[in-house]
């Protein structure tokens, strides 16, 4: 019964025979072996757009897209909608994986040379199908509407703003009006929910369509190169002793995602959904805004770049950086395709990955951002202010209460804008330190000078308590005019 | 009889094709234009509202040489912005001009030059800092530290009579982004 009704179906919408060709379409011999776990990634990042979609749809039924109650309606999804923190959660961590397993898979395709001839458009596609992800976190970001969401458009329009000329017009473009409200929300819940999703499915369909029409790239062979006289004739020989993509190669990648779908479950379900962390009120003190993950190298970047420098590494270089992307398969697209004949892209992708690890490392701990709780929340470790005279103690409250602690470490914990002050005793004399806090850094460099904002008096507690930074037995720093004396009248 | 159309050469009646594409293309360039004209303009067009003064409170409720917070509704706001069209200046009372007899104040953005972040202001220290880059600035809002290309920016500000009392007014700032906030550049 069923199956007649199913015959039937199929003989108006004649789907078998359109769609089997295409799941049956012959693959490389290799990429159904063993050398077939290298194909899995692009399939898992489409598994997680799907998932993404189908959480996406359903966090819609209940956030309200009004600069008013979006907060509150993440908190009714949190805490009251059965299971909105875990779709709310699912559809974080699923964002993530997907930028993850894009990456993956972009390096992949890179070290095996699959985006050599024919297949350079495969790779600019991909590469926009990466931007649209990147910037479905940006506006993802944005909706969950709290402190971070507000300061990351004030940023995003700060760096806006520096374009010249157009940079007025472009912040009021960008966030929908001169200030940062309802109208900003409104427009990055129409790129998160229509532009990017629409430009990112139109993009995954060419990327599709240009996998189908010139096959899955064969398992890279060392010596094998690449040409375009001869490349098609070659494939195709392949494809003679090729396997239908129904088969192995499908249930491969049915498992990579599947396993990837169940980690991203766990781990949305243990650690639960992402904010928002406040309120969005802009004049309430303590904010400490920070980028999403996949921006923090930028954010690390930002921060440890000369000031000069600045304008060029907001708005050339990210250009710059896609433009090289997009031009990859274009600077080489023939000629070796095993990584072990191409030591310069293994190394490239060696070097990219340091770089990009250090700098979210960074942007993580981000040591250059002042610890604005210090100065009241860390107190002076016991054995510095343990038998000390009173005016060494004097010192300590003045080193806390002029907030010295935002930036200067005392054993480890404080601030790590300046250095840690532990043993600053042996480093710096009584003058140098006088110098120090008074003048701060010559040329306005990274210390304040803190000359108007303390007293004499309050100076000479200072730094009796400084100078006496210094772990027991070893001596004050001496001034060098004292040795050089020593040195020269024995 | 059958239509001979088909048996003709296509150009046989160059006249009436050619009319009738040449008509097609420019319907459609005119339907396009006036769909597109206007559309681009919503898409592209930016408000543009008149200079509005936000009261700050009494000019005696600001003691000499004391930094304070204030915080206000920012009256370029949208009635649906709820908490997020709140604002937060930085106000000192200078004293009082002796040249021009004019009291004087210095008002700071409480967003950081570099990108914006907002700074938060340490009494002891005499320091704006900002947890964001590291941006720090001393009391009258000049540079002291970390990345920021200048100072703090300053907004225009004006004491007027109400009621017979002296009130502090600012012009509404575009806060945070810092565009077209001020005419004056600190």
């Amino acid at each position: 019964m069923f199956r007649s009704v199913g015959k039937w179906f199929d003989a108006r919408l004649g789907l078998r025979e359109a769609v089997m060709p295409v799941l049956k379409h012959p693959i490389p011999r290799g990429a159904a072996g063993p050398m077939g776990w290298w194909y899995v990634f692009g399939s898992a990042s489409l598994t997680l757009l799907l998932i993404q979609i189908l959480t996406g749809i359903a966090l819609a039924l209940v956030y309200v897209p009004s600069a008013d109650k979006a907060y509150e309606s993440l908190l009714f999804l949190n805490y009251q909608q059965p299971l909105g923190w875990f779709l709310r959660a699912l559809h974080y961590y699923a964002g993530s994986g997907m930028i993850v397993m894009m990456l993956v898979h972009m390096t992949q395709v890179f070290l095996h040379g699959s985006y050599k001839y024919p297949r350079e458009l495969t790779w600019v596609l991909g590469v926009l199908l990466l931007l649209c992800t990147m910037g479905m976190f940006f506006t993802g970001q944005v909706l969950r509407w709290d402190p971070d969401a507000y300061w990351g458009l004030a940023i995003g329009g700060s760096m806006a703003g520096r374009v010249p000329v157009a940079g007025p017009w472009l912040v009021q473009i960008l966030l929908g009006g001169p200030v940062i409200g309802g109208d900003s929300l409104s427009r990055f819940f129409t790129l998160h929910v229509f532009v990017i999703p629409a430009s990112l499915i139109f993009f995954l369909i060419i990327h599709l369509w240009l996998v189908i029409k010139y096959g899955i790239s064969a398992p890279p062979v060392p010596g094998e190169k690449v040409d375009p006289k001869t490349y098609h004739e070659g494939y195709e020989k392949e494809l003679k002793n090729g396997v239908p993509f129904l088969g192995d190669a499908m249930l491969k990648d049915i498992l990579f995602s599947s396993l990837a779908v169940i980690v991203i479950v766990i781990i949305a379900a243990v650690v639960g959904p992402k904010g928002p962390t406040g309120p969005p009120d802009p004049a309430l003190a303590g904010a400490n805004p920070r980028p999403e993950w996949p921006f923090l190298w930028l954010f690390a970047l930002l921060s440890l770049s000369p000031p000069a420098a600045e304008t060029f590494l907001i708005l050339v270089f990210p250009l710059l950086l896609i433009g090289i992307l997009f031009l990859v398969p274009f600077i080489s697209n023939r000629g070796e395709r095993a990584p072990s004949r191409r030591p310069g892209a293994v190394l490239t992708v060696i070097v990219i990955y340091t770089i990009l690890g250090t700098l979210t490392y960074q942007g993580a701990t981000s040591p250059w951002s002042p610890e604005m709780t210090a100065w009241s929340g860390d107190p002076i470790p016991i054995n510095m202010v343990k038998d000390k005279t009173p005016l060494q103690l004097q010192g300590a409250l003045i080193f806390q209460n002029k907030s010295c602690r935002n930036c200067h470490a005392l054993e480890g914990s404080g601030g790590r804008r300046g250095p840690d002050l532990t043993t600053v005793g042996t480093r710096l004399t009584r003058d140098q330190l006088i110098d120090q806090v008074s003048n701060g850094t010559p040329g306005g460099g990274n210390m304040p000078a803190f000359g108007k904002q303390i007293s004499p008096a309050q100076m000479t507690a200072l730094v009796e308590f400084m100078a006496n930074l210094r772990p027991a037995g070893v001596p004050a720093a001496e001034p060098a005019s004292n040795r050089t004396k020593v040195k020269e009248y024995p | 009889m059958p239509c001979p159309c088909d048996q003709l050469p296509s150009n046989h009646q160059p006249g009436r094709r050619t009319f009738l594409s040449k008509v097609t293309y420019g319907a459609g360039a005119i339907a396009a234009a006036m769909m597109g004209i206007p559309f681009v303009g919503y898409l592209f067009g930016t408000r543009k509202g008149e200079v509005d003064w936000v009261t700050l409170g009494p000019v005696k409720d600001f003691p000499l040489s004391q930094t304070r917070q204030v915080t206000f509704d920012n009256p370029l706001r949208q009635p649906w912005d709820g908490m997020v069209g709140r604002a937060s200046v930085f106000v000192r009372n200078e004293g009082i001009n002796e040249k021009e007899a004019k009291q004087q104040f210095l008002v700071l953005a409480a967003n950081c030059a570099h990108l914006g972040c907002p700074v938060e202001w340490f009494q002891e220290s005499g320091l704006f800092m900002c947890p964001c880059h590291g941006g720090v600035y001393y009391a009258n809002g000049e540079r002291a530290s970390g990345p920021p290309p200048r100072g703090l920016y300053h907004c225009i500000y004006r004491v007027t009579k109400d009621k017979g009392i002296d009130q502090l007014q600012i012009q509404a700032p575009h806060f945070p982004t810092l565009q077209n906030t001020l005419k004056d550049p600190a």
